[in-house]
């Protein structure tokens, strides 16, 4: 790697700070409605895209699964077992295979 | 990419069964999202991650989760100073049953359990009767950075950006146990939000703290952030705010603190966010037998954020690298710079200290020569810790504080 050379330090300004901008007025809080995105994703189909997207979706949307790296079958079951017994998930037991096998597999999809 | 859109999260069991399978509801689709891409560099991946602008009270986000929300700070927001613009600051929810109307008026907070006077205040309550105290503080995700964990582990996997640095304003948590009247025998505070499990089985997120450090005249309950009201996204109307500590102890729309006479043993203190008792949270992938202690106070980090890897600069001009610092759970005592992989570094010039807990910037000039160089950062806290070179790994994914660096190409 070709050598880089540090120089003296010179003040050439720090990024421009938003100002803290505590005004002296008053803070008024106000009440606030909002409405939140529902669910983003849907899954790719494959065999077990039915039954991760019936069992999976009613506690979070599809990136949640998404977005995970590939997971061994065994780290993908004892996932799901959290799921079910500790956030008491509504899950399906007959589904849990097609489910493990869906994301155990997922990045091919 | 498609996008449905309820018009309440609180959804029930009963009209979700009703809809039938999701992929029926998935066929109402209305493509509502101003959308770009990003490729966050996650080892194995996968990396690409949407822009969002559709979360209310919010500018442009890394969307890692939409229900229940994981918005991440898009990382060249870093680089606008050491105060995270509120619509820029990353939002974390355990949860999807997330209020999504709170009423200024009738709002109360309520303090119970082991007191001599239970109370009930409305934010004006708060807001006229109590010492108003203001703190810059950084808030970090216990799993900022998961994603870089190699092994990967499951999780959110947030590059960066779960972070950022606000000043708070509010009232002390001490003022308001003061005012209930801790009973002797008390041992720990716990904490409340708004927010509900999916289910009454399910385990509520709630959060204690020793009473010690409840009543240690820092941790208070903020009504502001950077000068107005918060996000309902990032707690509003009321947030704890634990300076130094990670972010899993920061309970938003914070209404129910209860001091208790034993030690809170409920799932998300005895067995979630749990850290192996080591230095630095390290230990092998497979490790067993290591004690595992509740996650607790943040430790060092530095980032340089003018410039990306990847980026070609000019070879022989000066180069200015700057950047952020924070100390965990006390201040940045230096940061330094090398760019011959670790070998010599070169202490840099900090920026304004807006308070110990909050970040700091940086900046150093350099003249690369043409050709490839990493530009490694590394903050020293003010308790002598430093940066490690190695990078940490535990099975949660938590407290990733490895020296970042950031690969050039001058030509």
């Amino acid at each position: 790697m070709p050598r880089s050379r540090l120089l003296a330090i010179v003040l050439l300004g720090f990024a421009s700070m938003p100002p803290a901008a505590l005004a002296e007025a008053p803070l008024e809080l106000k009440s606030v409605t909002v409405e939140l995105p529902f669910g983003d994703k849907v899954f790719p189909r494959a065999p077990g895209a039915d039954e991760v997207s019936r069992n999976c979706l009613f506690c979070h949307s599809a990136g949640m699964l998404l977005y995970q790296p590939a997971l061994s079958k065994s780290a993908w079951i004892k996932i799901i077992d959290k799921m079910i017994d500790v956030y008491k998930a509504p899950v399906v037991e007959a589904d849990i295979p097609a489910i493990v096998n869906y994301l155990t597999d997922l990045e091919a999809k | 990419m498609r996008e449905d859109r309820a018009p309440h999260p609180l959804i029930t069991r009963r009209l979700l069964l009703g809809a039938g399978a999701m992929g029926g509801l998935a066929l109402l689709a209305k493509p509502s999202w101003a959308e770009t891409m990003v490729d966050l560099p996650l080892p194995g991946g996968p990396g690409q991650r949407s822009i969002s602008t559709a979360f209310p009270e919010k500018g442009a986000m890394i969307l890692q989760r939409t229900r229940a929300p994981l918005l991440e700070t898009p990382f060249d927001v870093f680089d606008q100073g050491v105060f995270t613009p509120n619509d820029r600051f990353y939002v974390r929810w355990h949860w999807p049953v997330i209020p999504v109307s709170v009423d200024a008026e009738t709002f109360a907070l309520k303090i119970g359990g082991h007191v001599n006077k239970p109370l009930s205040l409305s934010l004006k309550d708060l807001l006229k009767d109590f010492p108003r105290v203001e703190l810059a503080a950084v808030n970090q995700c216990s799993g900022n950075s998961r994603g870089f964990f190699e092994p990967r582990v499951a999780g959110g996997e947030w590059a960066n950006g779960a972070m950022g640095n606000a000043l708070w304003a509010g009232v002390r948590l001490k003022d308001i146990l003061d005012r209930a009247g801790v009973k002797s025998g008390a041992v720990q505070v716990r904490f409340t939000g708004l927010d509900q499990a999916l289910g009454p089985e399910a385990p509520r997120f709630v959060k204690s703290l020793d009473l010690d450090h409840a009543r240690d005249g820092e941790v208070m309950i903020a009504y502001a952030m950077n000068g107005a009201q918060l996000p309902l996204l990032n707690g509003f109307p009321l947030r704890l705010v634990v300076p130094g500590w990670f972010s899993t102890y920061w309970i938003k729309m914070l209404d129910d603190i209860e001091v208790l006479d034993q030690p809170d043993t409920n799932f998300w203190m005895k067995t979630a966010y749990k850290i192996p008792d080591t230095p630095g949270a390290d230990m092998k992938p497979g490790e067993t037998g290591v004690p595992m202690v509740p996650i607790s106070t943040m430790i060092p980090r530095s980032f340089l954020t003018n410039h990306s890897s990847g980026e070609t600069v000019a070879a022989g001009a000066p180069l200015l690298v700057r950047g952020i610092a924070f100390g965990g759970d006390c201040g940045v005592e230096r940061v330094d710079i090398s760019t011959d992989g670790g070998k010599t570094w070169i202490s840099t010039e900090l920026g304004k200290d807006e308070g110990k807990y909050g970040f700091r910037q940086w900046q150093a000039s350099l003249t690369p020569e043409p050709g490839n160089f990493s530009v490694m950062v590394r903050c020293t806290n003010e308790n002598g810790l430093a940066q490690p070179g190695t990078a940490n790994w535990n099975p949660g994914g938590y407290m990733r504080n490895v020296i970042e660096s950031t690969d050039l190409v001058a030509a």
